[in-house]
């Protein structure tokens, strides 16, 4: 018996629910930007090492482009134009844009999509790679530089932003610590 | 990318069923490996059967107090959970060590153990490999070999396994879980993996179709008092030159207890059992820290362009040991 190389699928993409049928090859990412027309995720390099393709895949952070869009049937996305739903811009986009956050701005939309992943895991607690004690009754690492860099590693900016795109994040971090 | 039948079950009978009934079937965890080798055409399945809808996330307490890692958790929520930090703090710093933040989200802790090598001559179908494709050879011996393997590489094949994960499971004397159409079986992780050989393509012990189920961690190997240090080309996300998991105790200024584990040197997670027996009951110096190192890798086999490796892995090795000890007095 040979199995079916095409799959229906339910995306919830920004609010709004999508029924697709896909070829099972499919990424996500080309189920975004082919079928379901959000081409805010951007396809860099394809094999998950540039970060430029990074969307919300159930408020996680992943890359679309090694995920298969048949295994995340039935799963919530949001991407970049998610975070501006009703056109005014999220706090980390007004940072991005008052602090030149990019240049060319192919890897924004990835950067943005992470960060905000970022910001939520750090404030649940996780610790990172350059977090010196990781044990649970340390509190949570404050957001510095040098955290930043590392939990944004996965975020490549072939222009170099990485300074301002950096100072946006913490930027964006304090702010939210001030408000709340 | 070939065409290929997706399957979804929710239990993990049906689960070995539908890839024993398919000689082409591989279970599909995160992705993040089995899908980027895919699209190279290096795996070519004709069924993915998908693994994560399975009841086989999370972790919990053991009977003997140590913790069972379910086999789909992420390698996210392993290294953010509060009793890995608590506990086996050198695993959460190995997994925040590897990948990136979305990766982690992705990759499972079954996916994590049997990843492939990232060999440059394995990623590439147009070069002779044994590993990829049995009797063609081994362009690494001769060719770009810097971040190859120094121990336990044989003429067939010396690369190395690139997880940091199973560097500290190994320290750690984890246990792996898996499930088969005949029942339940378990294996220490130091069984896990063959030793190269001549079929550097059989990585693991595991039989075709076999699914792990969870990881183990034995309650006598938690301590607050261990530590994972990798050692890269660049700050952050790229594999490991060396990178060693180590967990040290010591009593007024002896050598109780130690566990070391290396990776980036050979095919598998290095468990370091010479320097260990080396250390223990001796004092805790950094000479003989490093005199122990020394007799570990005095059984290196350094390639032509990777010889560094065995000075980096003394250093870092004695690093660690060093900075626990001093954390112990």
């Amino acid at each position: 018996m040979t199995d079916g190389t095409r799959s229906e699928i339910l995306l919830r993409v920004n609010g709004l629910t999508h029924r697709l049928d896909v070829d099972n090859r499919r990424t996500l990412l080309d189920a975004l930007r082919e079928d379901t027309g959000r081409t805010g995720p951007k396809k860099g390099c394809d094999r998950g090492q540039c970060g430029a393709c990074t969307v919300l895949l159930d408020d996680r952070r992943v890359v679309s482009c090694l995920t298969l869009a048949v295994a995340a049937d039935g799963s919530d996305v949001t991407t970049v134009e998610g975070l501006a739903p009703d056109g005014e811009l999220h706090p980390l986009q007004q940072a991005f844009v008052q602090l030149d956050g990019f240049q060319c701005g192919y890897c924004t939309p990835g950067q943005l999509c992470s960060a905000v992943a970022m910001l939520a895991e750090h404030a649940a607690g996780w610790p990172s790679a350059v977090t010196t004690d990781v044990s649970p009754e340390r509190p949570a690492p404050e957001l510095d530089a040098v955290e930043v860099r590392e939990r944004l590693s996965g975020n490549l900016c072939r222009c170099g932003a990485y300074p301002s795109i950096v100072r946006a994040v913490l930027e964006t971090a304090a702010r939210a610590e001030v408000t709340g | 990318m070939k065409e290929f039948g997706y399957l979804r079950p929710s239990q993990v009978r049906e689960a070995l069923a539908l890839v024993a009934a398919d000689d082409g079937a591989r279970f599909l965890g995160g992705g993040t490996n089995l899908v980027d080798l895919m699209k190279d055409g290096i795996e070519t399945p004709t069924r993915l059967v998908d693994v994560r809808r399975l009841p086989l996330d999370g972790i919990r307490e053991a009977p003997d107090r140590g913790l069972v890692i379910g086999a789909t958790t992420t390698n996210s929520d392993l290294a953010a959970h509060p009793e890995v930090r608590r506990r086996y703090p050198a695993l959460s710093q190995a997994v925040l060590a590897g990948a990136s933040g979305q990766l982690r989200n992705m990759a499972t802790v079954g996916g994590n153990l049997l990843q492939r090598t990232r060999c440059g001559y394995f990623a590439d179908p147009s070069q002779p490999c044994n590993k990829r494709s049995p009797g063609s050879g081994c362009s690494a011996i001769t060719g770009e070999h810097h971040n190859h393997a120094i121990l336990g590489w044989s003429d067939h094949c010396v690369a190395t396994h690139p997880s940091d994960m199973t560097v500290a499971l190994a320290a750690y004397d984890a246990v792996v879980h898996y499930e088969t159409p005949d029942g339940s079986h378990e294996i220490p992780l130091s069984g896990f993996y063959l030793p190269v050989g001549e079929s550097p393509q059989r990585e693991t012990v595991l039989p075709p179709g076999a699914l792990i189920t969870a990881v183990t961690l034995p309650a006598a190997a938690a301590g607050p008092r261990a530590r994972y240090r990798k050692v890269r080309e660049r700050a952050s996300y790229a594999f490991a030159n060396v990178s060693v998991a180590a967990a040290l105790d010591v009593e007024e200024g002896v050598v109780r207890g130690v566990r070391i584990a290396l990776g980036g040197l050979a095919s598998r997670p290095w468990r370091a059992l010479v320097a260990e027996s080396a250390l223990r009951d001796a004092p805790a110096t950094a000479d003989r820290f490093g005199d122990a190192a020394d007799a570990e890798l005095s059984a290196a086999r350094p390639l032509r362009d990777n010889a560094y490796k065995v000075t980096l892995a003394r250093n870092l090795i004695v690093a660690v040991l060093t900075e626990l000890a001093h954390r112990a007095e």
